[in-house]
């Protein structure tokens, strides 16, 4: 086991981030967090990371795990000077064919020796995700890897990632809100929204009647809504109903769950049957 | 032609712009510029002390400057009062309260100009072993921590989660500006400190590639302006704290002209312009 949640919550300003969450990644395995916006992903990984400390329930991490991070967010100051080869050994010292290697696998090679300010949306992740992979590090934990990415390089970017845990057998961590890509690569699918609302390998999800649901929810115009099946009901702020119970995980039975814009989910049977044999052509 | 006494000023000058250029980096890059004025302006509490318990005036600022870094930390965890507002509290409150602790000291004569605006032409062999003994250690722990100083600065969270631990490089960080402060006391003074940190660090950034260029620039630029200062105080018989300053500030304004761009523009450090850079470069010839 690399690293474990158990029963893991953070409270800050009066609030529950999360609490709750229980999981664990293991050696050569991927694991995917899915959830809205604001609902504890990368509280979750800070967790599991150690970057941010528990209130309540324990992390574990294997002794002296190498890790690499790719945050969701990375503002790099102007001021600094900074050349793509240069970041790429921000926390670990490689040799040329290191940096080399890791380059050619994000087919970045080209832009070694640009400065990090003047890389775009896109050429920016596959740089961070060059980095993280260069330390051959035996946890890699993904933020949200493919912002900012066009959809055949998203593409492109979960191949590679599938790629590097087969060569490095590395475990992954992975965020996601985009749903039915991630679906096809994933060892374990882990649904938060303040707490874990759902978890199982995708083959036991993918016969449930909830990730069926899940997969609807992109409706055809784009819209991109949670909606599947708990025992519990969320508040507009992602805290739960009166009538909920925090406990039941794995259980799935009938409430919606409205997020962001709160509109009501329009997936027809048709529509699932369409997105699900989409992602299994990817 | 040149005093004994001016040998020593250049030679300590030059101690100071080593250590103040890749430090000053980093207070670029950390945006900790007000950070290094409140150091600094405390440093005159530093000396009033030093003369109240007759002890080492370079070791007294030192002492006080980390713990106004501490105090700094712990306020910033406990106040609701945001960064630049402390900052501006303690640095003028350990200005006042340094002014008021000398002022009550009537038996204690101090040249306070010489406190406030540097003093770089007395510097005696032993101020000299301070700067360069304090200097050279600042700079051996500065190559140490380097990597990951820069990655904490980079992005404290994912030093954090790849095992850089920030936390301690910040602690040594702080420690490390207290020391350069207190060193560079005699030289330019509590009021330009900063500017000896800053403005070299500042002229390095638009011929730099890499962090590691920018301080070797920075360090540079530092030691021609310590020159150039000391030699233009000398013929004009101008203050040598504030001519050090104004020499910097002169070649940081000489930076900002417009220049060739094959001068600075490394290897493919911006490929897509290169078209675009050549036809700059022939326009500028």
């Amino acid at each position: 086991m690399l690293i474990s949640l158990e029963n893991a919550g953070i409270y800050r300003s009066k609030k529950w981030l999360v609490r709750g969450v229980s999981m664990r990644v293991e050696p050569g395995e991927i694991v995917t967090l899915i959830g809205p916006n604001g609902s504890g992903k990368s509280t979750t990984a800070k967790l599991a990371l150690g970057v941010l400390a528990t209130d309540e329930g324990t992390a574990y991490r294997k002794p002296k795990l190498r890790v690499s991070y790719v945050p969701q967010k990375l503002e790099l100051s102007w001021t600094l000077p900074l050349t793509v080869s240069r970041f790429l050994r921000l926390t670990f010292k490689a040799n040329k064919t290191q940096i080399d290697d890791a380059l050619a696998a994000t087919e970045t090679t080209y832009l070694a020796h640009m400065q990090m300010s003047n890389l775009s949306g896109g050429e920016f992740q596959r740089v961070l995700l060059a980095r993280a992979i260069m330390s051959s590090p035996e946890l890699l934990v993904l933020d949200e890897p493919v912002q900012g990415v066009d959809f055949n390089g998203e593409m492109a970017l979960y191949k590679l990632i599938e790629k590097i845990r087969n060569e490095l057998k590395c475990g992954i961590l992975l965020i996601s809100h985009d749903l039915h890509v991630v679906m096809s690569t994933t060892d374990r699918v882990i649904c938060l929204n303040g707490h874990v609302c759902c978890s199982g390998t995708p083959a036991s999800v993918t016969s449930s009647h909830e990730f069926k649901t899940l997969f609807g929810e992109r409706t055809a115009s784009g819209l991109a809504l949670y909606q599947h099946q708990h025992d519990h009901e969320h508040l507009p702020d992602g805290s739960i109903g009166p009538d909920g119970n925090i406990e039941g995980k794995e259980a799935a039975l009938a409430h919606n769950h409205l997020t962001d814009n709160g509109l009501l989910p329009t997936s027809s049977t048709t529509t699932v049957n369409a997105k699900r044999s989409n992602a299994d052509v990817r | 032609m040149l005093d004994d006494f001016f040998v020593r000023a250049v030679i300590g000058g030059i101690g100071v712009a080593l250590v103040a250029g890749p430090l000053g980096c980093f207070i670029i890059w950390r945006k900790l510029a007000y950070f290094g004025d409140t150091l600094s302006h405390s440093a005159l509490l530093g000396v009033a002390l030093a003369l109240l318990f007759e002890v080492n005036i370079t070791l007294a600022v030192f002492m006080v400057s980390v713990a106004v870094s501490l105090m700094l930390v712990f306020l910033q965890r406990r106040a609701s009062l945001s960064s630049d507002a402390l900052l501006g509290l303690l640095a003028h409150s350990a200005l006042a309260i340094g002014l008021v602790a000398l002022a009550f000291m009537t038996w204690v004569r101090v040249d306070l100009m010489g406190f406030l605006f540097g003093d770089i032409l007395s510097i005696t062999t032993f101020d000299l072993a301070i700067i360069w003994g304090g200097g050279l250690s600042v700079l051996i722990v500065l190559v140490l921590i380097w990597r990951a100083l820069f990655a904490a600065t980079v992005s404290y969270e994912l030093a954090l989660a790849e095992g850089a631990k920030p936390d301690h490089v910040n602690i040594i960080f702080m420690i490390l500006m207290a020391a350069v402060i207190a060193v560079s006391l005699k030289i330019v003074g509590v009021l330009l400190i900063t500017a000896l940190l800053i403005i070299p660090a500042a002229t390095a950034r638009r011929f730099s590639s890499s962090p590691e260029q920018m301080a070797f620039f920075a360090i540079l630029i530092g030691v021609i302006s310590v020159w150039f200062g000391l030699f233009g105080s000398l013929e004009l018989d101008t203050p040598a704290g504030p001519s050090i300053v104004v020499a910097a500030l002169i070649c940081f304004i000489l930076s900002l002209l417009p220049m060739p761009s094959s001068l600075f523009r490394h290897d493919g450090q911006n490929k897509r312009g290169a078209g675009n850079n050549t036809g700059v470069t022939t326009d500028d010839r």
